[in-house]
């Protein structure tokens, strides 16, 4: 750090981390069939927030059409902070629990969260096909599958972690087999692809009310994972270092399973399964960063956020139909990944 | 006395216990070295002592108050526990992980500060790896990472350190400076427990001395009254010659040639 080109270094970084969401939220807001300009799209969101406040002194009259209002407010906004948070979210939970297991190769889904919220979507899709029903389900699912998981690696008395990645293991394959009964059991015609495409994920059916809901829910158990950050630190160091370091452990692994699992189940209802971004986010922030999580959350969270929204962009832009998102992740990242792997230092041995 | 063990007894499975009826205690200043043969519970009392195992019977006190009755964060700010080896997972800067030390003085929501740093640089020039602070730990020498564990138990502030044989994984050299860097430590003020597989070591910096053996101290006290021929007999199986030697200007504790033709 003495040289100047180490000073400039973390300048840009931090600079681009910053910079690097604000200009994909904008450019997002602009992309689509319908095209925006980059002037009204901050018009119309300054003029939402004006109207939003009661009282507000400033008043910005609508020179545009009605229906950029709609498009802009409606349809773009709720599915940008969508991708966001979703991307934001997964990837910090992926990187609390790679901590948390000691583990680089453990992803949000691993105590079987994805395999449960997978089950309660296709069985509300298979019985009804409301759209809160399947979100419930899912949500719910996801929530006893993670439950189910850690009551069945408390049975055992020592090395916890590696009894809940087993148990997870075992939770996972459980509801993967239920995911294909339903699907077995669904009409072909009908019930199937839509358990398909719910599977493979997208944030096309994303609303308006679903961010309120969800925004709140991931943010609150995000700014917890964010306060303990440097903690997860300790628990890299093993279960009897960190004890002897003063940590509670038991606590500790239950606030991150709780906070990682709400986040991801919260995650899963509204967009389906999206694997990828929680295992691999969290290793280019270890690439960037380093392994201090004092800053691999806040990166993973920067980066996690812009790479879904970069993501969904093109899901919802390169072709007239949707791409699934899940698909779109990896045949994305995979590349990425390989070319960080082969020239940089990875941050983990 | 700063640490006192009172009848400890430890079992995993409440039937055969790991070890019974052991008793000693350790004050400020003073260095005890645990000898004993492989398996003989000196790493399952160590953990009980850092209170991360809960003893079945008897009572470990530390200034008078019960281990088991205080948080983790009480006991890390008193106790310092550094391990037999640590399993390196992700590659942290010396002065990162040396900082680890400070958890059970921070607060759950708060990240180490300016301060925190001074100690931990302190730490690090204790032990004098201070030029390796910036190098990930996964590129330093065992010896080195001997070092920064020490430093990272120092950073804790604590009254007593316990040490997990901290000369096994060394090499020759480094056996002694460790040893002695010890001695500095316990001669600063600080209450020392350590485990070892090397008698001889007891002759080289002052300690006091428990033998282990069938899950007991079969001895205890200076190292020239517990350090003898039929006490290590008695715990290894060996014949051992105990005797002054010109050269080294100290008392030796040797193997008598083919006394172990058995592997035990």
């Amino acid at each position: 750090m003495e040289d100047r080109s180490g000073l400039i270094r973390p300048a840009l970084i931090a600079g681009l981390l910053i910079g690097m969401p604000l200009v994909l939220f904008l450019v997002s807001l602009c992309l689509g069939r319908y095209q925006v300009d980059p002037v009204t799209a901050i018009m119309v969101l300054a003029a939402a927030i004006t109207e939003f406040i009661p009282g507000f002194p400033v008043h910005i009259s609508h020179i545009w059409p009605n229906v950029v209002d709609t498009i802009v407010l409606n349809i773009r906004l709720p599915r940008i902070i969508a991708a966001m948070l979703i991307g934001a979210g997964l990837s910090l939970s992926g990187a609390s629990f790679q901590g948390l297991f000691r583990n680089p190769l453990v992803s949000p889904h691993i105590l079987g969260v994805a395999s449960g919220a997978g089950f309660g979507a296709a069985l509300g899709i298979l019985i009804s096909g409301s759209g809160i029903l399947v979100q419930a389900l899912a949500f719910a699912f996801g929530i006893i599958a993670v439950g189910v998981t850690y009551l069945l690696a408390r049975t055992y008395r020592s090395t916890p972690t590696l009894v809940l990645i087993l148990a997870g293991i075992i939770v996972g394959s459980f509801f993967s087999a239920m995911i294909s009964l339903t699907k077995y059991a669904a009409d072909p015609y009908d019930k199937l692809p839509a358990i398909v495409f719910w599977l493979m994920g997208s944030l096309s059916s994303v609303e308006v009310s679903d961010i309120f809901w969800v925004a709140p829910l991931m943010l609150i158990c995000m700014g917890i994972l964010l306060l303990i950050r440097w903690r997860i630190n300790l628990l890299a160091m093993g279960d009897d270092e960190a004890k002897a370091l003063g940590v509670n452990t038991r606590q500790m692994s239950q606030v991150i399973i709780i906070t990682a699992t709400i986040i991801t189940a919260t995650a899963v209802c509204i967009s389906g399964i999206i694997g990828w971004v929680g295992l691999v986010v969290p290793h280019i922030a270890r690439m960037i960063v380093g392994p201090d999580y004092r800053k691999i959350l806040p990166v993973s969270l920067v980066i996690g956020a812009s790479y879904l929204l970069i993501v969904d962009d093109i899901a919802r832009t390169l072709m007239a139909a949707e791409i699934p998102l899940g698909i779109l992740t990896a045949v994305i990242g995979a590349p990425v990944f390989a070319y960080l792997l082969r020239y940089r230092n990875v941050g983990w041995r | 006395m700063i640490l006192d063990i009172r009848d400890a007894a430890f079992s995993y499975d409440n039937q055969k216990n790991v070890f019974e009826d052991i008793s000693f205690s350790v004050d400020r200043g003073e260095c005890l070295c645990i000898l004993g043969p492989n398996g003989t519970g000196k790493s399952t009392l160590i953990r009980c002592l850092i209170n991360v195992l809960p003893l079945n019977n008897g009572i470990i006190s530390l200034q008078g108050q019960e281990i088991s009755s205080l948080s983790r964060a009480r006991v890390a700010q008193q106790i310092a526990y550094v391990p037999q080896n640590h399993d390196i997972v992700f590659p942290f800067s010396v002065l990162d992980f040396v900082l680890m030390g400070r958890a059970p003085h921070l607060q759950v929501f708060s990240s180490p500060g300016k301060r925190d740093e001074e100690i931990a640089h302190r730490a690090l020039v204790t032990v004098g790896i201070e030029d390796l602070a910036l190098r990930p730990i996964s590129e330093i020498s065992g010896g080195e990472l001997q070092l920064a564990l020490i430093a990272r138990a120092l950073a804790q502030e604590p009254l007593v350190m316990i040490l997990d044989e901290p000369t096994s994984h060394l090499d020759f050299g480094n056996q002694v400076r460790v040893l002695h860097l010890i001695e500095r430590l316990s001669v600063d003020g600080m209450a020392v427990i350590m485990s070892s597989h090397f008698p001889d070591h007891s002759f080289i910096v002052p300690q006091r001395v428990a033998i282990m053996k069938d899950r007991h101290f079969i001895a205890l006290g200076d190292a020239r009254e517990v350090v003898t021929a039929e006490n290590l007999r008695e715990a290894y199986g060996i014949d051992v010659a105990i005797t002054y030697v010109e050269e080294a200007k100290r008392v030796a504790c040797l193997p008598v040639a083919g006394s172990a033709p058995t592997h035990r």
